[in-house]
């Protein structure tokens, strides 16, 4: 079987069950389902003789071209449905034996098929509302294993194919996807270089999340935490003293409120720019809204460290 | 007539910041902020300098007060741009934040009139 090509390592638990065997086949199905129906459909299943699966297969076939049609059905039936369907259920082994490796497509047809044995003409559109409902797993989707996998022939329906691309478009471009509104930057990353140097090694990548100058960005760094620095090769910026991320952190928080997000819809995507009178200007692409912001001020800052010779 | 009588000249900033300007407290010290800022020093040792403090007040007088209340060492460095600036020892920006709020043992100062710095 294919499962035997998936190094088990990388599957979940739930699905390290072997699939060769005929007779496990019946827990991993209800795991992956989640529901606890399910599974006492399979003991039940399990008894149960197989004598009657070609006709099953034959209306489950039907029931699954019908099932593309029907988008929408309410879960909450569906579960009512299952309980009723247990006491009739049979298909099995040989069925999922034919079934290639993802538990997935086997829970559906097997759900399907069971709903059907069941005689419900109502069926196809549980079973397809089950099939949308289950839970995807996100490591599949994103490396390609699985049902995704570029050799791999099982049909993929169009909700399968749409959660995916929305999860890897999540996960990619965040800020493509106006799925949640929260403003998210990637988090600072702290090195520390020797003893009392930290290096902020994505500050090219958060500046340019921020749509904001790196230079820009570091002179607030600086002038908040009180302290100096300098650019390495790699664009990285190098602050003297020991910072922990949490600080720089909450640095670039206090920079977004102030010269990123703006004070009229709070939208973050706003541009700096210098205006007439050497001020600058933030200007909100999403209201048009413009408003002045503060220069960055150094301010006051003590003599640290050795005293150099006293002039004058 | 005094110039105190003629209504024209009584000020308001037009150029005032425009998200806090809540009423007259902000209208006329929008431009002097009270700084609390804090440095680091080796180890992790730190040093707290507040900037900015209004000119009613002896900057030794509450440093006094403040030494004897933080429990921590402290002093004023006169600077050429920036005035007189204490110096505190270790981290006393809630401290000292608090201590310039409070109504009743500190100078009660309004809030949004100082802005706390740092990490």
């Amino acid at each position: 079987m294919a499962d035997a090509a998936d190094p088990p390592t990388e599957r979940k638990p739930r699905k390290s069950v072997a699939f060769s065997d005929g007779a496990t086949i019946v827990d991993s199905d209800g795991q992956v389902t989640e529901s606890a129906d399910m599974n006492g459909g399979k003991s039940s299943a399990e008894s149960h003789a197989t004598g009657d699966d070609k006709e099953v297969d034959e209306v489950t076939d039907m029931f699954a071209n019908l099932a593309k049609k029907k988008k929408k059905k309410s879960k909450s039936k569906d579960e009512d449905e299952a309980p009723a369907d247990d006491g009739d259920v049979d298909l099995s082994a040989l069925k999922k034996k034919k079934k290639s490796k993802k538990p997935k497509a086997e829970t559906a047809d097997e759900f399907e098929a069971k709903l059907a044995a069941a005689g419900g003409d109502k069926a196809d559109g549980e079973a397809e509302a089950e099939e949308e409902e289950k839970p995807f797993e996100a490591e599949d989707m994103l490396k390609g294993k699985g049902i995704w996998q570029h050799e791999s022939t099982q049909p993929i329906n169009y909700n399968l194919l749409l959660s995916r691309f929305f999860t890897l478009l999540h996960s990619h471009h965040p800020d493509l996807s106006s799925g949640s509104k929260s403003y998210k930057i990637p988090p600072p990353q702290c090195l520390r270089e020797g003893n009392k140097k930290t290096i902020f090694a994505n500050i090219s990548e958060i500046s340019k999340r921020m749509k904001r100058s790196d230079e820009h960005v570091t002179q607030f760094l600086f002038a908040e935490l009180g302290t100096s620095g300098s650019v390495d090769g790699s664009r990285r910026l190098v602050i003297k003293g020991r910072f922990q991320q949490k600080q720089i952190e909450n640095v670039l928080r206090r920079y977004i409120v102030e010269y990123v997000t703006c004070k009229t819809c709070r939208s973050p995507d706003t541009e700096l720019s210098k205006g007439e009178n050497r001020l600058y200007f933030v200007t909100c692409n999403s209201c048009g809204s413009r408003r002045s912001v503060t220069a960055i001020k150094t301010g006051f800052s003590a003599q640290v460290g050795k005293r150099r010779r006293q002039q004058g | 007539m005094s110039t105190q009588d003629i209504q024209n000249l009584k000020t308001f900033d037009p150029f005032a910041e425009a998200d806090d300007a809540t009423g007259d407290s902000a209208k006329a010290q929008s431009q002097n902020y009270i700084h609390i800022r804090i440095q680091q020093r080796n180890g992790r040792k730190t040093l707290t300098t507040v900037q900015g403090l209004p000119k009613k007040f002896d900057q030794k007088k509450i440093l006094k007060v403040i030494k004897k209340k933080f429990a921590c060492n402290g002093t004023v460095v006169a600077d050429s741009e920036m005035g007189e600036v204490i110096q505190l020892q270790g981290d006393q920006r809630k401290d000292v934040q608090d201590f310039l709020t409070d109504k009743k043992e500190g100078l009660g100062l309004d809030q949004k009139t100082i802005k706390v710095h740092g990490f």
